[in-house]
């Protein structure tokens, strides 16, 4: 099973806070593919696609954040209406639950790829596999 | 083994009977002797024969880690300066330093009391004491020393620091016993570690540890790592030094050399006496010390007291560990708290960091707690329900400890300043404002 590896940091609900990390990272040269949010009223978990997740992990970590890498399945959907719901139908036939997801877009493409993060993993990109879903390769996905 | 007897072993009324006597010659010398008891009685028209019972001691004004600094150097001396063989004094870090002065009995009692305490560690001359407190005017490494020397051991007055030749000397010389401040063990812990040193490969066997606060997981964190029991040494410069009490084989609470040292618990606000086994701020009188008798000082360190047979067998005074500073004790919804409480609760939970800021404020006249806990990596999750989860199962730890529903929030690392960096500020409280 490859999963594409996901950074995931902490980071406190507060004014400027996103700025200050993605300056990090723009002083660092780190391009973001792919980037969503997750938040409570004091804090949230910032996830980044980026080429290099492991280097980046450890400068992160060296400027006191806490990083973690995390995995997601990345999956290719047709850019039009119901697309994502072909895929979401799989998981829903076989009682699999969702966490989050949320979608990169593609460079000159129809398509565009969701990342999905499932309670359970292994058994997810089985049925995924199974039912013929386009299950991208994350090497693809860090040199976009 | 049982160092005193006599004296540790004595009936309630039997030590009631010393105290009173020795409390009424204190008080005497006191007031003929020291131009500031002398004044102080006489302003508040209490006068040695008005102490016919214990409980007189009530009518006496406390002595205060102030009135101490106002008499500097040698103020409260009851003897003339050449009786006094030996002095010490507090760290001077928040002001003048405290003196704190012996005369040869003086030192001889001090022996006695810290001679008890290692006895009841079972220490005897057979042992090999590794002294890492410090020799200079701080009152840890002699206390230890003349108590080691009184049962006969062998004391290497190393001091503390240089670790590596600590660990050198553990193991040529066969040291039994490692006295250390919690965090200095905890230190040379982590050293034997990164040697690949073992406990069995060392020849300890008993650890005796104070001068800090501490809690019930570093204890139980330093038997682990030296693989032998642990237990504590209370004790304060300006009252004698290390040996006031120690804690037996029993390890639940420790005894108070009450024939030396007598104690009060009162409460704060009150300053009244409290009743027996109630927590509040543990006050001493020294019985017995003839250079300096210090009378009624208030030590802040919060406590309480029991007497009764012990499972070792002594009949002194059994404090419980100290639980806090009623300097630092915040009354929140009128229940007493402390800091302490709260960090003890935040490491009970695997992976959490001692970096926390508690911060209170009345919203609608109620009082509301806020703890800012810095996240680590152990207690972050890319989920967000499971960081959720975190933040209540912190709540619950202190709900748990304090008694009081509080809200925690989850901070990023090092946005809380240290406590070694000395300028940590624990609690904001915005309630007056």
């Amino acid at each position: 099973m490859e999963y594409l590896k996901q950074l995931s940091i902490f980071i406190e609900n507060k004014e400027g806070r996103i700025y200050n990390t993605l300056h990090i990272l723009e002083d660092l040269k780190v391009n973001i593919r792919g980037l969503s949010m997750a938040d409570t009223a004091e804090f949230g978990i910032l996830r980044l696609i980026v080429a290099d997740p492991v280097k980046v992990k450890e400068q992160l970590e060296e400027r006191d954040y806490i990083a973690k890498l995390t995995e997601v399945i990345p999956v290719l959907i047709e850019d039009q209406p119901g697309g994502l719901n072909k895929i979401l139908k799989i998981l829903d036939d076989n009682n699999l639950n969702l966490e989050y997801l949320y979608a990169v877009a593609l460079k000159n493409s129809d398509n565009a790829i969701v990342l999905l993060r499932l309670e359970e993993m292994d058994k997810g990109y089985k049925v995924l596999k199974e039912n013929n879903a386009p299950i991208v390769d994350p090497e693809k996905i860090y040199s976009i | 083994m049982i160092w005193n007897e006599e004296k540790e072993c004595m009936s309630l009324e039997d030590m009631q009977e010393l105290q009173l006597k020795r409390l009424q010659d204190v008080v005497t010398r006191a007031f003929n002797e020291v131009p500031y008891y002398h004044k102080r009685y006489s302003e508040a028209e209490v006068y040695p024969e008005d102490i016919e019972t214990l409980d007189d001691i009530e009518k006496l004004p406390f002595t205060t880690k102030t009135d101490l600094r106002a008499s500097y150097p040698f103020g409260l001396f009851a003897v003339d300066q050449k009786e006094i063989v030996e002095i010490h004094t507090s760290s001077g870090t928040t002001g003048k330093p405290t003196v704190s002065g012996y005369t040869k009995e003086d030192l001889d009692t001090w022996g006695e009391v810290m001679a008890r305490g290692l006895t009841m560690m079972g220490v005897d001359e057979n042992d090999i004491i590794q002294n890492t407190h410090g020799y200079g005017l701080f009152t840890g490494g002699f206390g230890v020393h003349y108590g080691g020397q009184k049962i006969g051991a062998t004391v290497i007055p190393i001091s503390t620091g240089q670790t590596l030749r600590q660990i050198e000397l553990m193991k040529d010389f066969g040291t039994t016993m490692l006295i250390f401040t919690p965090s200095y063990g905890l230190h040379i812990a982590e050293e034997l570690e990164e040697m690949n040193i073992k406990p069995s490969d060392l020849n300890l066997k008993v650890i005796g540890f104070g001068s800090e606060s501490w809690t019930d997981e570093m204890r139980t964190s330093i038997e682990n790592k030296f693989d032998v029991p642990a237990y504590n040494i209370y004790g304060l410069t300006e009252v004698m030094g290390p040996g006031v009490a120690m804690e037996c084989s029993e390890q639940n609470g420790l005894h108070l050399y009450e024939d030396h040292f007598y104690p009060e618990i009162i409460d704060p606000k009150t300053l009244k006496h409290i009743p027996e086994g109630q927590s509040g701020e543990l006050v001493l009188t020294t019985l017995t010390r003839v250079g300096m008798p210090i009378i009624r000082f208030r030590t802040h360190d919060v406590t309480s007291i029991k007497h009764g047979k012990c499972g070792c067998g002594r009949t002194l005074a059994k404090m419980s560990k100290i639980t806090g500073r009623t300097d630092d004790m915040l009354k929140i919804k009128g229940v007493s708290v402390f800091p302490s409480q709260i960090e003890k609760a935040l490491l009970s939970i695997q992976g959490v960091e001692p970096h926390y800021q508690i911060i209170l404020t009345r919203p609608n006249n109620l009082d509301k707690i806020e703890v800012k806990v810095e996240a680590s990596p152990d207690i972050f999750f890319d989920n967000i329900k499971e960081l959720v989860g975190i933040k209540e199962k912190l709540a619950e730890a202190i709900h748990d400890e304090i008694g009081l529903r509080v809200t925690v929030n989850l901070v990023e690392p090092k946005t809380i300043d240290r406590v070694d960096s000395g300028k940590a500020v624990r609690v904001i409280d915005k309630r007056e404002e």
